[in-house]
Parts: structure tokens; sequence; C-alpha cells
């Protein structure tokens, strides 16, 4: 005879990625490390802004975990710049997770205090959904993906603590609705500035780090 | 693809409830899922198939309770469904704010056979 029994479980999916994440982000805090997770669409402009980020702070340590699904083609770009750079590939995930990123961590060598950027997959979806060990979440968005994102892809908006609108000296040829961006922005995250880039020019990065050095 | 480590997850907690409890199945597993959670009932059920076979899970019923996403308007101090590319509150017509509600992503029970 066998019996049936129902058990309440109330367990959050998350909860065991929740609890890495934390892991990493506690273990860099003590050696100083501020983590900021790269969110943002293919192509986008994540690794452009993170290369003009690290060149207007020059007095700051940078470290960057670059995260594709396939390739080194990034973390190559940022070595030949001499950044400090390692990178993931997924194999097909379509973002990364808190184990993932624990176990590439731990192969960067962080010796002294510093920013810590992880390049998250191309994808303006899933990666807003893990938490992998950051303070903060960072969204690129560039002009060229149309002004309509916040309203088809609003977890990311939502989650970003900080957002950029790259690609700004495109904005005349791909018809880009300031107005419209804005207000589906506002409707989702009321907290987080948006700051308008260019990063073929450098311009409007200046704000970035002030805020950066501010919130850190 | 995006389901697949999530399933994974779904069934280790699920497993190890059931083993705790010295049961020799899971029957059933009620999961949560809200509407921005970005994960799709059909699409775990069909990991849960592929994933579970061979595991105490095998089998088991995975039962899929949605919820619609809530904004809420502190103005007004109520939670209500936005209309397309609008946020607005119904009452006043002011723009509210994302909730948690359309968000959980949980196994709220399940039910197993002890011997
Ligand atoms: N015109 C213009 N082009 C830009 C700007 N920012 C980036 N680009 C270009 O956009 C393309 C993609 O930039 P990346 O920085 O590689 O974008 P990414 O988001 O890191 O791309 P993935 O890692 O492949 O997802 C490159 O050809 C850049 O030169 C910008 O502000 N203006
Ligand atoms: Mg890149
Ligand atoms: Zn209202």
């Amino acid at each position: 005879m066998t019996n049936i029994e129902k058990i309440d479980v109330v367990q959050d999916i998350y909860e065991e990625n929740d609890r890495i994440a934390l892991e990493t982000k506690e273990s860099l805090e003590k050696v100083g490390v501020f983590v900021i997770n790269v969110m943002g669409s293919p192509g986008a402009g994540k690794t452009s802004s993170i290369i003009n980020i690290i060149r207007s702070m020059p007095e700051e340590s940078f470290y960057v975990i670059e995260g594709d699904i396939e390739s080194d083609i990034d973390t190559i770009k940022l070595k030949e710049l001499g950044i400090n750079a390692v990178q993931i590939n997924t194999n097909g995930a379509c973002h990364l997770d808190a184990p993932i990123v624990q176990k590439y961590a731990k192969k960067i060598d962080m010796d002294k205090p510093g920013i810590l950027f992880i390049e998250n997959i191309g994808n303006l979806v899933c990666p807003a959904e893990f938490r992998i060990g950051e303070h903060i979440k960072m969204l690129i968005c560039s002009t060229a993906e149309g002004s309509d994102k916040p309203y088809k892809y609003p977890l990311a908006f939502e989650k970003a603590n900080i957002i950029l609108l790259t690609k700004c000296d495109l904005k005349e040829f791909v018809d880009f609705d300031d107005d419209f961006f804005r207000k589906g922005i506002k409707g989702l995250n009321k907290t987080a500035p948006i700051f308008e880039v260019n990063a073929k020019t450098g311009e409007g990065f200046k704000e970035v780090v002030e805020w950066i050095r501010k919130n850190r | 693809m995006h389901e697949y480590p999530v399933t994974e997850q779904i069934i280790k907690i699920a497993s190890e409830k059931a083993k705790e409890n010295n049961a020799i199945k899971v029957c059933h597993i009620a999961l949560v899922v809200g509407e921005h959670s970005g994960f799709i009932g059909e699409s775990i059920q069909m990991y849960f198939d592929i994933i579970s076979r061979g595991t105490i899970c095998e089998g088991a019923i995975l039962e899929i309770e949605n919820i619609k996403a809530k904004w809420k308007c502190p103005l007004c101090d109520i939670t209500y469904m936005r209309q397309p590319y609008s946020f607005a509150c119904p009452k006043c017509g002011q723009d509210g704010l994302p909730t948690n509600i359309g968000k959980e992503f949980y196994i709220k029970s399940i039910e197993v056979e002890v011997p």
C-alpha cells in the first residue's frame, strides 16, 4: 500500500542561483571590487561602452569577464588594449548565471580594488532574470534598435540601475523618437538615469563616469 | 535552450523535498509562473519530460499556474493590468510602477508517493 502526501514547498527556483551570486558579490566586495553587469542586445555597443568607460577612468583598476555564446573576439580586443579580461563561452546558453560567473571570476587575479565589468550575452531578455554577483546592472540600448524597446522588453529596462543610449550619432538616420523611448522607461523604472553617448567620439561618457564614481 | 537549466533546478528541488519525506515517487508538481518571469510553461513541460527520465520525478504531472503582471498606482493605491503602450492608472491616468505580481517563479507544492 502506498499513500499520496502533499508537501508545501514554496521554494523559489532562483534560490540557488541567488545564493551563489551573493557569495560572489561578497567575496569581491572584500577585495574592494565593484561589479557591473552589462546587458543589452547583440551589437548594442556593450564592449565599446566598457572600453570608453575604462579610458575615462585612468586612475582605476579594471577587470572584464566577457560572455558570449561563442568566440573570443571581444576578449582579444580588450587584451590588445591592455585590459585584464577573460572569456566565458556558454555554447548556446542565452544568459550568464551565477555558477558560471563564480567559476570565471576566480580565474582573474584581482589584486587591486577596482571595477569588474561582466559583459552578459547579447540578449535583451533573459540576462535581466539572473543575478550573477553584480552591484548594479548597466543596460546598453542603441538608437538603431528603435525607440520601442522599453515596451517590447520591459524587464531589462525595469531592472537596470543605469541606462546608456548608445549610437546617438545615428539618431537622425534611424528616426529615433526620444519622447516615446523615455516615456516607456519612466513607466518601468523611475530611478535609473539615461545617458546619451557616442562610443565613436567618446561623447557623453564623462557624465556616465561621474555617475559611476558617485554610486559605487 | 532557455528553460533547460531552470527545469533541471525544478527537478532538483522536487527530488530533494521528496527524499526528505521518504517518498519513492513524485506524482505532481505545482509550479507558479508569472507572465514576466521570462519562462514558458509549455517549454518547461517539454524539458521536464526529457530531464526527469530515470529520476524520482519521472512521470509527474506538472501543473502550471500562470500569473498576469500588474502595475501599482501609488496615488490611488490600486493594482491594475496595463494597456499596450501605456502604464497609466485606469483611475487617475498617472503612470504607475511595476510590481512583483507577474514575476513569480517558484514551486508551490508537490505530491509524493510514500510507502
Ligand atoms: N556609430 C556608432 N557605432 C557604434 C557606437 N557604439 C558601438 N558602435 C558600433 O557598433 C558595433 C557593435 O559594437 P560592440 O561594442 O561590439 O557591441 P556589443 O554590444 O559588445 O556586441 P556583442 O558583444 O556582439 O553583443 C561595432 O561595429 C561598433 O563600432 C556608437 O556610439 N556609434
Ligand atoms: Mg561585445
Ligand atoms: Zn491612480
